[in-house]
């Protein structure tokens, strides 16, 4: 298979819907590497409104975590963004495609127009630097502010994420904390620039439930209050009926279904948002009437491997409602005004 | 748990301890635990990150020695056997652990990383027969006799978990604890495993202790359910009355915490403060007092016993039907 040819640097963006602030389309990220190439996201188009929160939803190896890495251009060595665009409106109002920007330009995006939170804050703060200094560092290299403004901001900030005693967790080092606080760290990091986009990949993943409603409260409050556009990168169905006004489900490197939450979860239009859907534990559905415990319905088989796709529908192989023209190439359709399916069956659903 | 006693009781638990000596004094993962768990049943234990759940699971085949109390089971108190007896006593009972990763042996094929448990146990007189016996525990999982001669790398992780089922399923065990066994996994393949854990409990017979984070989970897997914090019970009973009437203020706030995939869903949500306390120096009296929204001068006077509100719910909670 041919790979799509380098794209230019230089080509004008397209234009941006008035309340969109993140689209990306046609978006392919591939990792080459010396023998082959993982396509992890192939044709992925999706839009944000600005002020709301769009939630990627897949399970392992949907490429999720890649779109979100291709918005702040961290592929590292071996990933490139190999088709597509991705833009997204600054705060004055100019729109530019991330696709396209170098990297010291997508230096003064990071931090200041977008921030990203990560699942493990531990491995994202550095051991060595007291998270005073590292919350600071921000202001320092995109706003030069002298040490006791950068202070006082940084108290602001840990105020605001509710660090209890601030005054005094400035000079703790990250070891020092529980995995709760170092979540809050990570989000007054991500904040303290007051980006006008927050990308948070799995953010509440590694913490206890009840920790996690802390922080997703947290994460609420502070897009209202700082008018923030939101990305939630999570695999916990739960976590986007919580937190999503727009949902994408994503599958093996594809964006298969794109609506608002409530019709994800009440009209899904995709067979296999369907199966995620039925393979949740419910109680209220998995019992019968006299009490006795139905059997859950999974998806049957394994994704497919990135270096093995099938041809056409990449779900077809697991897929109940499978045709033989699913073996052809199948795109991502509007359905309805706002929802919108890669399924040549939707309208049966 | 007033109900279980008077079925017929598999293994039970009493009075607990696990205390580690630490360079920073003595934790107390576990104090005074007690409950049961009825032959048949699917017991489910939950509690976050640091109440001791895990270490409570190896405590009752002693992957880790109690400090103290009493663990019954099938009538032997088994704390009281020396090893070569405990070894017996461990073909009756196994453990499924949560990650299929690092719990097989990498360089072991898997007809040796079952195999293995039966010679152990001098199960199977040949090595055909153990071979024999090893197909047919793959095909039970619902994998193929011919993955034998294959790897763990050569497997996702929902197959290699079946791996891991199928060699704790080698003795023929009674009793299973389940840690986390299917907490790493995707949703899609962990409805796969939940379906086969249900099969194999009713075609052998099982009693299950269901160790998870995942309340969805366990509400739909098992009939009765033990809460921990710190180290403690703070509650037990059945499933369906405590999901559906929490008694204890900690039952309540972990209930209404875990988010359910339901956009519409009616939250009346308690959102916990602060965090568990360090185990080093647990509150006096009630340790839940900290976070605990009801909590008054008695609840760090007193440590609260276990009240029984019904046959079907005990709560250990000062105010435990008053609030």
């Amino acid at each position: 298979m041919v790979d799509a040819p380098a794209i230019s640097r230089t080509e004008a963006p397209a234009a941006l819907a008035k309340d969109i602030v993140l689209e990306a389309q046609n978006l392919s990220t591939h990792f080459v590497y010396k023998t082959r190439t993982a396509k992890a996201v192939r044709d992925v188009s999706f839009t944000l409104q600005k002020g709301r929160t769009l939630a990627i939803v897949g399970e392992s190896g949907s490429g999720k975590s890649v779109t979100s890495l291709s918005a702040m251009r961290l592929l590292g060595p071996t990933g490139e963004i190999a088709g597509g665009s991705i833009l997204y409106r600054k705060r004055d109002g100019t729109v530019v495609d991330l696709a396209r920007q170098s990297q010291a330009a997508m230096r003064q995006i990071r931090g200041r127009e977008i921030s990203m939170i990560f699942q493990e804050p531990m491995t994202s703060l550095n051991p060595l630097f007291t998270i005073g200094d590292q919350i600071g560092e921000m202001l320092l290299l995109h706003e030069r502010l002298a040490a006791p403004d950068i202070r006082r901001r940084v108290i602001e900030m840990l105020n605001l994420v509710e660090i209890p005693g601030a005054e005094r967790r400035l000079d703790d080092y990250p070891h020092q904390m529980s995995g709760g606080m170092r979540q809050r760290v990570m989000i007054a990091m991500a904040l303290i620039c007051r980006p006008a986009l927050l990308i948070a990949d799995e953010p509440t993943t590694a913490l206890d439930v009840t920790i996690q409603a802390q922080i997703l409260d947290l994460i609420r409050r502070l897009q209202r209050e700082l008018a923030m556009s939101v990305l939630f990168i999570t695999h916990d169905m739960g976590v986007v009926a919580e937190v999503a006004d727009e949902v994408a489900v994503m599958y093996a490197g594809e964006v298969v279904e794109q609506a608002p939450v409530r019709d994800i979860f009440a009209h899904p239009r995709h067979p296999y948002t369907l199966g995620l859907l039925a393979s949740i534990p419910n109680v209220r559905r998995d019992f019968d009437a006299a009490g006795a415990r139905r059997r859950l319905v999974p998806i049957p088989g394994t994704v497919p491997s990135l270096y093995a796709m099938p041809p056409g529908c990449a779900f077809a192989p697991r897929c109940p409602y499978a045709v033989p023209p699913c073996g052809s190439p199948v795109h991502l359709e509007r359905i309805a005004p706002k929802h919108l399916s890669r399924c040549i069956r939707a309208g049966e659903l | 748990m007033g109900a279980m006693e008077s079925q017929d009781t598999l293994l039970a638990v009493e009075g607990l301890s696990k205390t580690f000596q630490t360079g920073a004094g003595d934790v107390h993962a576990l104090k005074d635990v007690s409950f049961s768990i009825p032959r048949g049943s699917v017991v489910g234990l939950v509690g976050e990150s640091g109440s001791g759940k895990t270490t409570l699971g190896r405590c009752l085949l002693r992957l880790v020695e109690p400090s103290g109390g009493a663990v019954r089971f099938d009538g032997t108190d088994l704390l009281a056997l020396g090893s070569a007896e405990m070894k017996r006593m461990r073909k009756r009972m196994q453990i499924i652990f949560q990650d299929p990763f690092s719990s097989l042996n990498p360089r072991m094929r898997v007809r040796d990383i079952i195999g293995e448990a039966l010679v152990t146990h001098g199960i199977g007189k040949s090595r055909t027969e153990r071979r024999d016996l090893t197909a047919g525990l793959l095909e039970e999982v619902g994998l193929k006799a011919d993955h034998l001669s294959r790897f763990p790398h050569e497997f996702s992780g929902g197959q290699r978990q079946r791996i891991g089922i199928a060699r704790a399923l080698a003795v023929e065990p009674e009793f299973i604890v389940a840690d986390e066994a299917v907490s790493a996994l995707d949703v899609s393949v962990q409805a796969q495993i939940l379906n086969l854990m249900q099969d194999l409990r009713e075609r052998r017979s099982l009693t299950i202790l269901f160790i998870a984070h995942d309340l969805s989970v366990v509400e739909y897997l098992c009939e009765e359910i033990v809460v921990l914090y710190l180290g403690r019970v703070v509650e037990s009973g059945t499933a369906r009355k405590l999901y559906a009437e929490p008694a204890h203020p900690y039952t309540r706030a972990l209930l209404s915490a875990a988010p359910v995939a339901d956009p519409d869903a009616v939250r009346n949500r308690q959102v916990l403060k602060g965090e568990i306390p360090s185990p080093l120096s647990p509150p006096s009296g009630c340790v839940f007092r900290t976070r605990c929204s009801f909590a008054d001068e008695a609840c760090a006077m007193q440590v609260p016993g276990p009240v029984v509100l019904s046959e079907h719910q005990t709560s250990h909670c000062l105010k435990a039907g008053s609030i």
